[in-house]
């Protein structure tokens, strides 16, 4: 203990001393992977997408920079050249702030949060960029928050305890607000530690809570929103080294840390106040909505009429107006309120526009009504169309008389033919849809990002004459089919407002849970947990489950360590979703498959073996076998195995005694295994009949017991 | 108040065996001498709620509890005392005295309580809310009874098993979520659409169901008819309607709006009283029932709310052995504002008409009964001893509880043990943490510790 002790005393010091010349440092990452703004992202990366007329990465950046960050390092994968491009020619590189150094990562090959960390990791060993806590975020959040404070409380956190690694910003949001999945987190309301987080689509069903969360009081939380904006400290970096299978921000580093109760990493959430901004734009919806909030200047001084990235702003009218002073428009056009129009943008006669961003460039015909829409750059749009809704990308051609139902997205380039209506929720690209549809969304840019620009070079000539007919004769383009699964949830993400139709689906589906609920529910004394029921449709994923903990633990005998198991199996474990008894259950399997693998001539042999692996791993079975249902859970496994295997059938007996020798099942499990199974059928009670002297005798011991007590 | 109470004071409890009897049922426990059930009734009396149905499990117990009630209150209190079943658990209890029950509220205390919250204050927070149910809580014992020494830490490791888990939404005005902890294996469910509709939840362990519930008569009858299953208020009913709560319309609409003739009218009385209650409440965000009624669409849902007694309050239920010491030594020790007794100087009630040997000390928090009597060189120290005891000299009395007519010889010691009534204990007798039955004879000299004397 002492000698440990010293070394962390010296690391104490060192990080006070390098308080004061550590920079603030942050990870911008430049890639979102994930695929919900295809098709425009196979062409352009996301962060480089206009909000508002400016690229995204840009309220990022001047956040960051407002924040007192000096060193910003973009990580690029998908499209990096258009990145370090765009940087480059912006402003951010030749900034006249001396302290805000800009640098860039380059990894192609990343296809997720975790590889680029990993990515991160490994160039960290040789250039050391990363001197200390950081600040992760993704190149698409604008917000407008103060980051030292948050800073400095990590900081202190963790210097008080070494395990606090990351803290984490959430925000109050609006239900359904942003179109992403549902967020259900626990925190302790004092320390604030996060305890636990989901994210699920479903409003239905029910949010677990270990028993070991309930000894103090936990606040589980609906209405909150996470910003996407971490604090983290280097060993962030090296547990993404550790768990090569980390790939999902959340959905793997969160909940594995959460599930993880070997490394007791804890992770901390900060609460900021409703005044400050900060929202990160993970789909069209949360698109719309930040557009919306940075018009009615939320982000403020993230807004149109300030020049925060180096280009000329807008002016400010009434009714939150925002005009380019070259901007031409007819004094019969009739600009509504919340709207932007961006520099050298011409709108003809009797136009309607309104709660729309018009970005620059770009010809409007007259008698043109756009409400709700994106208009990016050089776009032009002739007489008489009429655009609801609609994200419509740069250089795209939309002729006379067409219409935009809501929800649709134009990619860049596209053209729309003489009064062709293009139905509601349609994606239309010059590219062709990726036919492999890799269901895996981690995976989205793994195969576009090489072939995307062959396809752009090919797909002019190619497209005008072939597929000119999806969009009318004298369009281009072709119209994304939406498959199956994700054509419900369209609604759900795009820029469109909530149907109502579709509110009231949800507050449907709410109630049928209740009524399926309400048959759930048993009589007193038989409250039992839901798990039962919940098992029935992951038995297949239990199948793959026990695979894997087989896979481990064989892996694992080789090296020859316990802890390590348990964390591995704890990480399939959170991976599946499985309880604390079916990795008993798994865990077993493996060794009884190991003996029974293990060469041998006679059924002693195997015996021996059996017990030899036993005794091995006691350890590994006990920190599973807490409690009776897992003990009784392994007999029912073991018996199912004997149903199998010949060879194990004529051992089961002597296995359980074994097992009740070595302490690993208890004989409350064993009789109250022989309780439940003597109703069974005959056929079932095979090993229950093999057993029954042992039970026999387990039962006098227990009664001798108690007489002794009485007397 | 249009409320009816109902006082569920239980049969013969097996947890309190061998202090109970078939003569002295539970209600009838003496706490300080006076019966456990005079508390209760002292409470909702100080709370002016004076019509009271007693329900008893079992015939002899009912006439036994009947006969005290005519006896000791019957010019005060309007008491109906009903006899149910043996075992047929609280809910059964209900259902059986249903007939009775006519007023819009029900107000459900139980029995065995011993405490200063007001229930009247459930009331009045179940009407402000138009609740279907309030359930009050209070705060759960931290560390087990105050000051017992030795049995303190006996006490911890049975604590965790009654914990009870419960959901509040921010404001702790309603009731989202409930558990036993002891029913809980592994981990606990919260339902997401409650979970969506409020927001936020608070789960706590630090609270604790105080079986005082105030239900609405409508909902409560439908659910007893409904699910004949359901046996106990606290296990089945109350968390049936948690879980329920934000749809009550699909199991009583057909009956609630023919029933009140008036739907409409009913439900516009209602919306306001929900306006009035959030100004009561100084709620500067709406509750979430509203916002879920107005947001989705316009139902009624069932309310659950609570009542959260103040930390100072007092509260202990007589439903163990352990309890039964702890309440009897706090009602004349910490809590003796509840007993209803004038203290001495020295902090100790001594009835005049008892009386002392030479050199027999009664220490602080003690009770001597009327007409007892107690020989020389004795020393009692934070015990109760009953009326017309007989208590030889040379006797050690520390934490323990003697009940009325009790006999105790010279040379004994007794610690942390209960002597029931007529019980008799000879010469040099030794007990520590023992319970002796009514009227058991205790043989001369015996050394016995943590045992039960009684008749089988």
């Amino acid at each position: 203990m002492g000698a440990q002790k010293k070394p962390a005393v010296a690391r104490v010091r060192d990080d006070s001393e390098d308080l004061t010349r550590q920079r603030l440092q942050a990870i911008v990452l430049a890639d979102s992977f994930t695929t919900q703004f295809r098709p425009i992202t196979l062409e352009r990366p996301k962060v480089l997408l206009p909000l508002v007329n400016i690229p995204m990465i840009d309220y990022t950046l001047a956040w960051l920079e407002s924040a007192g960050i000096e060193d910003i390092f973009v990580f690029c994968c998908v499209h990096s050249s258009q990145v370090i491009d765009y940087l480059e020619k912006s402003e951010w590189y030749s900034r006249s702030n001396p302290n805000l150094l800009v640098r860039t990562i380059v990894s192609p090959k990343s296809t997720s949060v975790g590889d680029a960390l990993r990515y991160i990791y490994e160039q960290q060993t040789e250039t050391s960029q990363i001197q200390g806590d950081f600040v992760l975020v993704s190149g698409d959040t604008v917000s407008n928050m103060p980051l030292a404070d948050l800073i400095q409380e990590h900081r202190d956190r963790k210097k008080k305890d070494e395990k606090a690694i990351m803290t984490m910003v959430i925000k109050k949001q609006s239900r359904l607000g942003l179109g992403s999945d549902q967020l259900f987190i626990a925190v302790d309301p004092l320390t604030k530690q996060l305890v636990r987080y989901e994210e699920g689509n479903a409003r239905i069903g029910d949010v677990c809570l270990d028993k070991s969360l309930l000894d103090s009081t936990v606040l589980l939380c609906n209405d909150m929103q996470d910003c996407y904006i971490d604090i983290c400290s280097p060993e962030v970096l090296s547990l993404f080294e550790d768990n090569f299978d980390y790939q999902h921000l959340r959905r793997h580093f969160v909940n594995g840390l959460l599930v993880d109760d070997i490394m007791g990493y804890k992770i901390f959430t900060h609460e900021i106040q409703s005044s400050f901004y900060a929202t990160r734009i993970e789909n069209l919806r949360s698109y719309d909505m930040v557009s919306k909030n940075i018009i009615q200047r939320w982000t403020y001084p993230f807004v149109p009429d300030i020049n925060f990235s180096g280009k000329c702003s807008l002016m400010l009218g009434r009714q939150g107006i925002y005009r380019a002073s070259d901007a031409v428009q007819s004094r019969s056009a009739d600009i509504g309120a919340s709207t932007v129009i961006g520099y050298g943008t011409r709108i003809g006669n009797g136009g309607k526009i309104f709660n729309s961003v018009i970005g620059n460039g770009c010809s409007i015909g007259s008698n043109v009504v756009i409400q709700g829409s994106y208009i990016w750059n050089n776009v032009t749009i002739e007489d008489g169309c009429e655009i609801r809704n609609a994200i419509v990308c740069d250089g795209v051609k939309i002729r006379a008389g067409a219409v935009l139902q809501p929800g649709v997205v134009l990619s860049f380039n596209v053209v729309v033919g003489r009064d062709f209506v293009v139905p509601t929720y349609s994606k239309v690209s010059l590219l062709q849809q990726p036919t492999t549809e890799d269901s895996d969304e981690e995976m989205e840019y793994a195969g576009s990002s090489s072939g995307t620009a062959d396809l752009l070079s090919g797909v002019h000539n190619l497209q005008i004459e072939s597929k000119a007919s999806e969009l009318g004769p004298d369009g281009t383009g072709y119209i994304w089919e939406v498959c199956d699964s994700a054509h419900d949830e369209e609604w759900k993400h795009s820029v469109v407002p909530i149907p109502m139709d579709k509110l009231a689906d949800i507050t449907r589906a709410m109630d049928d849970d209740d009524i399926e609920d309400e048959s759930v529910v048993p009589p007193a004394g038989e409250l039992k947990s839901d798990t039962d029921s919940i098992n029935t449709d992951a038995n297949d994923d239990y199948g793959y489950f026990e695979r894997e903990v087989e896979e481990t633990f064989l892996m694992a005998i080789i090296k020859d360590d316990v802890d390590h198991v348990i964390r591995l199996i704890n990480s399939r474990r959170f991976a599946y979703n499985m309880a604390s008894a079916d990795c008993a259950g798994a865990v077993f399997y493996s060794m009884m498959r190991l003996a029974v693998n293990t060469p041998h001539n006679s059924a002693s042999e195997l015996y021996r073996n059996a017990t030899t692996i036993i005794t091995k791993w006691k350890g590994l079975l006990g920190f599973y076998l807490k409690q009776i249902d897992e003990q009784i859970e392994v007999i029912m496994k073991f018996e199912e195995m004997c149903e199998e295997s010949e060879e194990l059938g004529p051992l089961f007996a002597q296995i359980v005694h074994f097992l009740y020798d070595k302490d690993v099942v208890q004989e409350g499990a064993i009789l109250r295994w022989g309780e439940e199974k003597a109703g069974a059928d005959e056929c079932d009670k095979v090993y229950l009949n093999q057993c029954e002297a042992f039970i026999q005798w387990l039962k006098e011991a227990s009664e001798e017991e108690e007489e002794e007590e009485d007397s | 108040m249009d409320f009816q109470v109902v006082i569920l004071a239980g049969g013969f409890s097996s947890n309190l065996v061998p202090l109970v009897s078939k003569e002295v049922p539970k209600a009838l426990l003496p706490v300080a001498n006076r019966p456990v059930l005079s508390y209760v009734l002292d409470l909702l009396e100080s709370n002016n709620l004076k019509d009271l149905i007693v329900v008893v499990e079992g015939e002899d117990a009912a006439l036994k509890v009947g006969g005290w009630i005519s006896s000791a209150c019957v010019d005060r209190l309007h008491v109906e005392v009903a006899a149910v079943a043996e075992n047929v658990g609280t809910a059964g209890a209900l259902r059986a005295i249903a007939h009775h029950l006519t007023a819009k509220d029900i107000l459900i205390v139980s029995g065995d309580i011993v405490s200063d919250i007001p229930p009247g204050a459930v009331a009045a927070t179940h009407r402000r809310h138009d609740a279907a149910v309030t359930v009050m809580l209070c705060a759960q014992p931290v560390s087990g009874p105050s000051e017992s020494g030795g049995s303190g830490g006996k006490d911890k490791t049975k604590k965790p098993a009654c914990d009870d888990i419960i959901g509040l939404d921010s404001l702790k005005q309603f009731l989202l979520y409930i558990a036993k902890g002891a029913e809980i294996k592994k981990d606990t469910r919260v339902k997401k659409s409650i979970l969506c509709a409020a927001g936020k939840i608070e789960i706590r362990s630090d609270l604790m169901d105080s079986h005082i519930y105030a239900f609405k008569r409508s909902v409560l009858q439908e659910v007893l008819d409904q699910k004949p299953a359901f046996r106990s208020l606290k296990e089945d009913v109350l968390p049936y309607l948690v879980r329920t709560q934000l749809r009550s319309e699909i199991f009583s609409d057909q009956n609630n709006v023919e029933e009140n003739g008036n739907g409409n009218g009913k439900n516009n009385m209602q919306n306001n009283e929900v306006v009035l209650s959030q100004i009561l409440s100084n709620a500067s965000l709406p509750s979430f029932h509203q916002v879920y009624e107005s947001g989705l669409d316009s139902r009624k849902t069932n309310k659950c709310c609570v009542y959260i007694a103040d930390e100072s309050k007092f509260f202990v239920r007589l439903n163990s052995i352990q309890a039964f010491m702890d309440v009897n030594r706090d009602v004349i020790g910490d809590a003796n504002h509840l007993s209803g007794y004038s203290f001495s100087a020295h902090h100790n009630i001594v009835h005049p008409s008892a009386e002392l040997g030479s050199k027999t000390t009664v220490g602080p928090h003690c009770m001597l009964g009327e007409g007892s009597q107690v020989g020389d060189k004795c020393s009692v120290k934070r015990s109760v001893i009953g009326r017309h005891c007989r208590i030889g000299s040379n006797v050690k009395i520390v934490n323990s509880v003697v009940m009325d007519h009790a006999t105790i010889g010279d040379g004994c010691s007794i610690q942390g043990s209960v002597i029931c009534s007529n019980a008799q204990l000879q010469e040099r007798v030794t007990l520590r943490d023992c319970q002796v039955e009514a009227g058991y004879v205790v043989c001369a000299g015996s050394e016995q510790k943590g045992e039960t004397f009684a008749r089988k």
